[in-house]
């Protein structure tokens, strides 16, 4: 068997070439090296980089994560204490207030951009112009620009806290932000939320059932209305059955700002109106194009199977437009997230304002920084990317 | 070809790797270029602030000029960087600038962490608090639950969290990268209180609308010693710098003036001839001229000059000598003798 093995291969074999001559491993050659290149320029301009730090005498490593901080943030969604907290709490409070803004300022801008493109869609003469003007200014005035005005010339023209405008059991709003009234929990609070995820699992349940058994039977069912109420009556019955334990902290006024309450810094809404009502210039463009990008004849197929003008564009339209708006929706919440470090003009304490701001000027540790905090960023980006491809997969045409 | 192409390509980034490592000495780079390259504020009155024309004035813009004019005889041999103070560490010890002064306070950490030294104090601040008179508030004690507007990456920023934490009060930091934001935002009512150096916060009080209805309260929080700042390891030119500061002490204090300048290098005193260079070898050590001194203070006077035609009584920030008068005069300012 050896014997033939070896017969066969000498017969088969093709001509003898010199190895450098080899195209395969000449390739290979040259991939190799390439790759050897590349490594040695990283690896040596770290070598140098610490090289020349330590000649500088500049202090490295990552132990300041760990160090006290000692100055003060103003907004911060989990506990920091600016007398023991450690840089490594500035990180998280950085970034989750970048999360915030990104988050809010998406669902903002998803909102009132798909409405501004169906508005240019419209055949309303006044809706359609008013809603292209609308476009055309927000994505040609630079989005810095746009921040400026909204903090420095519109939120600057609210009064004074002890002239604060007052809405009653809606809270107070003045120059130093809004102040809302603070839910408080009674005995008991937690049964409303459970009530409120078995409505959610209701809801989902009633929609599953009723979509199979209209593909069974044809048969309709108002799913929507049915998981509404589930949604919305159970967590009811429940709380008003315990006797709505809620109470309302009020905001009221104080010596310098008002007390109690929730604050809304000024910082925040100014940045996230900007954010939002740029930002959804660009989806109102994207979300028309995806319109547009649905041939005609959909939609007349459509009216010829009976279907009315609301089914049409929730069952025929939509999907298919959708597949044209997800990728560049993908690079416009991309561009928010990316966009929200402009905050470090107007004192919003995001990431980029209050890590690689604050803390590193304390700590003068530029190198180890603007690492943690681009890598960060890149973090962001490729979830987020990668939950919108997860999605463009699920609604792209399934091929039959 | 392929090969050749990859082998220029490494060769050359070795080059430039190998090259960026090297660095020449600052007064060497400064002869070349024929200007120092100074970091200032981004306007702060009496300290580094341009005029309608964009000329530079204020203390720690004299000091820059008297190290040029120590140099090369020309106060105008200078050119200045304007820097945030989040900038102005990183811009000193990448190289953009050769000095950096710039209202700076010394502290530990950063003369010993950053790769930085400071060559001396030119003036000695403390951290105040300003507030609108129709508050009613006449101690810094009073402000539990007061929003406070500041610079971000000052030494302002921790103190006043010290301070706060210290006595036990509330407060809500409001924090801007640009001094200008700062001023705007307390201007407009973001907050009830700015804080900053005191000497920076009679400045700044001339930015705002109505600089009558703000004052600054009584206490001083925090010792904030100003002064100016060169990169760690080039010890020729941390003495130049360190030298043109004490120059003009040692000329207030054995009463050499812009003015009289040429007239005392015939005076018989030997502590004004070895200053002046008329005897002793005192520049050749610090790579400069025997006359560097004479030079630095016919161009800018010395340090009792330089107070007085910036921030003395007879400008707008009205601020006394204090703890700034020289030594034998009740004050903090001192300069080691040239000998």
């Amino acid at each position: 068997m050896a014997v033939t093995d070896m017969g066969r291969g000498v017969a088969d074999a093709p001509p003898k070439v010199a190895l450098l001559n080899n195209p395969k491993a000449r390739s290979w050659l040259f991939q190799i090296l390439l790759g050897v290149a590349v490594a040695y320029l990283v690896y040596s301009g770290w070598v140098n980089m610490n090289a020349n730090l330590q000649a500088a005498g500049v202090a490295s490593g990552f132990g300041f994560l760990g160090k006290n901080a000692g100055f003060s943030v103003a907004q911060s969604l989990i506990d920091y204490d600016q007398g023991t907290s450690s840089y490594g709490r500035v990180y998280v409070v950085g970034v989750l207030n970048t999360l915030i803004i990104a988050v809010v300022g998406i669902i903002f801008a998803t909102i009132m951009g798909f409405l501004l493109g169906i508005a240019r869609l419209s055949n309303n003469w006044i809706v359609s112009r008013l809603a292209t003007s609308y476009v055309e200014f927000a994505r040609n005035v630079p989005l810095l620009l746009q921040i400026f005005i909204w903090y420095f010339g519109v939120l600057r023209l609210l009064p004074q806290p002890r002239e604060s405008l007052d809405f009653g059991p809606l809270g107070l709003l003045n120059i130093r932000g809004y102040f809302a009234p603070k839910p408080v929990w009674g005995e008991g609070g937690a049964f409303v939320l459970y009530a409120l995820i078995i409505g959610i699992a209701i809801a989902f349940g009633v929609s599953r059932w009723a979509y199979r058994r209209q593909m069974a039977t044809g048969q309709r069912f108002p799913s929507l209305w049915v998981g509404l109420g589930a949604i919305v009556g159970l967590p009811l019955i429940v709380f008003l059955g315990l006797g709505a334990p809620l109470t309302w902290d009020m905001p009221v006024l104080g010596g310098f700002r008002p007390s109690g309450g929730m604050t809304v810094i000024p910082e925040f809404i100014a940045l996230l109106v900007a954010l939002s009502t740029y930002t959804a210039a660009f989806i109102a463009e994207i979300v028309r194009a995806g319109i547009l990008g649905v041939s005609k004849g959909q939609s007349e197929a459509a009216h010829a199977l009976g279907l009315r003008q609301g089914q049409n564009l929730r069952l025929v339209v939509i999907p298919q437009a959708l597949r044209i708006i997800i990728p560049p929706l993908t690079s416009q919440y991309l561009n928010l997230t990316k966009n929200s470090s402009l905050a470090v003009a107007i004192a919003y304490p995001e990431l980029t304002s209050v890590f690689a701001g604050t803390a590193l000027n304390q700590t003068g540790q530029a190198v180890e920084i603007i690492s943690i905090t681009m890598l960060t960023y890149l973090t962001f980006s490729l979830l987020t990317s990668a939950f919108m491809n997860w999605y463009n997969a699920r609604v792209a045409l399934v091929e039959r | 070809m392929t090969k050749t192409v990859l082998t220029g390509v490494l060769g050359a980034a070795v080059l430039a790797l190998g090259a960026s490592t090297a660095s020449a000495a600052t007064l060497d780079d400064v002869k070349a270029k024929g200007f120092v390259q100074c970091g200032v504020s981004q306007g702060l009155p009496g300290f580094s602030n341009p005029d309608a024309d964009g000329e530079w004035s204020g203390m720690d813009v004299d000091l820059c000029r008297g190290i040029a004019a120590a140099i090369f005889g020309d106060t105008t041999a200078v050119k200045f960087t304007p820097l945030s103070a989040k900038e102005r560490f990183t811009a000193l010890q990448s190289g953009e600038v050769d000095v950096l002064s710039r209202n700076t306070t010394w502290t530990m950490s950063r003369d010993t962490q950053l790769g930085l030294n400071f060559a001396g104090v030119n003036y000695y601040d403390g951290q105040g608090f300003m507030i609108r008179t129709d508050m009613n508030i006449n101690s810094a004690l009073e402000l539990s639950g007061a929003s406070i507007c500041t610079n971000t990456g000052t030494t302002t920023e921790l103190n006043v969290a010290d301070y706060f934490r210290a006595n036990n009060m509330e407060y809500e930091l409001v924090a801007f990268e640009k001094a200008d934001e700062v001023v705007a935002a307390y201007d407009a009512g973001r907050c009830d209180v700015y804080t900053t150096d005191q000497s920076g916060l009679y400045a700044q009080r001339l930015k705002l609308t109505d600089p009558g209805a703000h004052k600054v309260l009584p206490e001083i929080i925090s010792k904030e010693p100003l002064g100016p700042v060169v990169r760690q390891g080039d010890d020729q030119w941390f003495n130049i710098v360190k030298w043109v500061h004490n120059a003009t002490l040692n000329a207030e204090e054995l009463g050499v003036t812009m003015a009289n300048v040429e007239e005392m290098k015939e005076s018989e005193n030997p502590s004004i001839r070895r200053l002046l260079g008329t005897e002793g070898e005192f520049g050749a050590d610090i790579g400069l001229d025997n006359d560097w001194a004479a030079k630095a203070i016919a161009a800018i006077g010395n340090y009792g000059e330089i107070f007085d035609r910036n921030v003395g009584p007879d400008t707008e920030l009205a601020i006394g000598r204090g703890v700034n008068a020289l030594w034998s005069q009740g004050g903090l300012q001192y300069a080691p003798p040239i000998r």
